[in-house]
């Protein structure tokens, strides 16, 4: 069995990045396995330019984005595989993956790196009534389709779910000739960023309908229309609110999970809200020397904090092949309070943690005029005015290793709160 | 004097600007960084977009090439600007910051690509 000091699992944002960060920490001895036929990951397909503000203080596309990394890593002279999937990974960090030139193959690794990613959530999760006619597409699969492969998928088209890639892709389709009806999204507020709203809908008119699901699909061959209703408090559909719009084709846009099949198979425990790894502020996951990174971890809205989460999950892994964990750690729990879905990481390991520890975090509703605060057990440490939160941005805030004066606190607390 | 309530496209955070426009000034509020400033005066006066899009490619190891106008260009010209960019073929190999349109309509403004494609 071949040994790599560092395997990482997916040539995407997040595996990119964390490869040339491993690389500039000093370990050589990385590989990257990817299972599509070039590295860039979903970035090749996003075409759409508003990427790399925070990383190049400048706007790219996906495709010239995942560039500037794959540069880096050619740069790097890094190895990778391409169209080889990864079918296993196991606790004592053996590595089984499958391509046609070696066909069945085991390697073990000093360190894991997960960046697997995330797909979306398909229509048989939606448990949306009707046939299977042809005609009805995850919105990414539809941004392959059109932006890769070069396909027209459809003529009249309407989307279900606001978020981003629901959002782009009404935009892409009305500038490719399709009319795109309506976008109808199950909550009271969309899941997207709201500058997709404005650039995206608003201006080519498309309406947003919130508080609205699809009941009903039309066509047994093809998707000839569509039976939307409003929900109530509870998202339940309310009866007499139906509305049949006609249309060919129904993009889904409905939420994106974190891809775990392997995190599970190596024993990683999950966090039942993100869908990824429980991870400490080393991104560390509950098994020795695996760590994760980017959407695999926790579903982000921009990439420049995968690139920035990726490059820290790097860092720490190159510690970690040098020197092993510490034998002597402190766990205190971050806990999500009113108002917080989830917090990553999950725990701190005050013993040995950085100077600073960025922690992310999503609130669960749409808050104005409150404010986010931090709680060290029953202390309110930090309190930060907020105009506005919403669930479709991620927010961060930093807990500093010397605001830990004396006393070490058994609980972290973030919460949403009025302004005082 | 007029008002406009937008919000901020120029990064994710999305600020909600208030834009007064009078006689012969416009004032931008609710902005946190410069940037809304200038976003907000350009948006009541000549607001402007950058254009994404695909154009086939000839030769090339993958059927579509992804392009985008090398800067942004008027919002009423977007249409006209998809119009030529689906007329246009490119060929294998392209790099990207090729220019696959030159001055695209007479806007000024290239049309680039996005993407390396290499020759199949």
């Amino acid at each position: 069995m071949t040994y790599h000091d560092l395997v990482i699992i997916g040539g995407g944002p997040a595996g990119l990045a964390a490869a040339v960060s491993a690389h500039e920490a000093g370990i050589d001895d990385v590989l990257i396995l990817e299972r599509d036929e070039r590295l860039g990951g979903i970035l090749n397909q996003c075409i759409h330019n508003g990427f790399g503000l925070h990383t190049f203080r400048e706007e790219l596309t996906g495709p010239e984005y995942a560039e500037r990394y794959i540069e880096k890593v050619l740069d790097c002279k890094i190895p990778y595989k391409l169209k080889s999937i990864v079918a296993d990974i196991s606790e004592n960090r053996e590595i089984l993956y499958v391509n046609s030139d070696e066909g069945a193959v085991t390697v073990k690794a000093g360190a894991i790196i997960l960046a697997m990613g995330c797909r979306e959530r398909p229509r048989g999760a939606l448990g949306l009534p009707g046939y299977r006619p042809a005609g009805i597409f995850t919105a990414g699969t539809a941004q392959r389709l059109m932006n890769i492969e070069g396909f027209s998928v459809g003529k009249k088209v309407f989307i279900l779910g606001s978020g981003d890639i629901g959002l782009i892709m009404a935009r892409r389709m009305t500038l490719e000739g399709a009319k795109v009806i309506c976008v109808a999204e199950l909550m009271p507020y969309s899941g997207g960023l709201n500058r997709n709203i404005v650039q995206c809908l608003n201006d080519y008119n498309i309406p947003l309908k919130l508080s609205h699901t699809v009941t009903k699909i039309h066509g047994k061959e093809r998707v000839t229309g569509i039976t939307i209703s409003e929900v109530d408090a509870n998202r339940r559909p309310i009866p007499g609110t139906e509305e049949y719009f006609d249309c060919d084709t129904l993009l889904l846009s409905c939420g994106l999970l974190p891809e775990n099949e392997l995190s599970k198979s190596a024993g990683v425990t999950l966090d039942r809200v993100t869908g990824g790894p429980v991870v400490d502020d080393k991104l560390q996951t509950d098994i020795e020397g695996v760590f994760a990174c980017g959407n695999v971890l926790h579903v982000h809205d921009l990439v420049d904090y995968v690139s920035e989460e990726a490059e820290r999950a790097g860092r720490q892994a190159s510690e970690f092949i040098k020197s092993g964990n510490s034998e002597n750690k402190e766990y205190i729990k971050l806990s999500a309070g009113t108002g917080v879905r989830y917090t990553v990481p999950q725990m701190i390991d005050v013993k040995n943690m950085s100077g600073s520890v960025t922690v992310r975090f999503r609130v669960s509703d749409v808050f104005r005029d409150k404010a986010v605060s931090v709680y060290y057990d029953d202390k309110r440490v930090i309190c930060r005015k907020k105009r506005i939160l919403a669930p479709g941005e991620m927010e961060q805030i930093e807990i500093k290793k010397d605001s830990f004066d004396s006393k070490v606190p058994e609980n972290i607390k973030i919460c949403v709160e009025e302004q005082i | 004097m007029k008002e406009y309530e937008l919000t901020c496209i120029q990064c994710p955070i999305g600020c909600a600007l208030t834009v007064k426009v009078d006689k012969d000034s416009v004032t931008v509020s609710g902005n946190s960084c410069p940037r809304g400033v200038k976003y907000g005066i350009k948006e009541v006066t000549e607001p402007s977009r950058t254009v994404t899009s695909t154009v086939a490619v000839e030769g090339g190891t993958i059927p579509r090439l992804s392009i985008k106008t090398r800067s942004d260009i008027p919002k009423d010209m977007i249409f006209s600007v998809m119009e030529q960019i689906k007329k246009t073929k490119a060929a294998a190999p392209v790099k990207t910051g090729d220019v696959i349109i030159k001055n695209v309509c007479d806007t000024g403004v290239d049309v680039i690509a996005t993407k390396s494609i290499e020759k199949r």
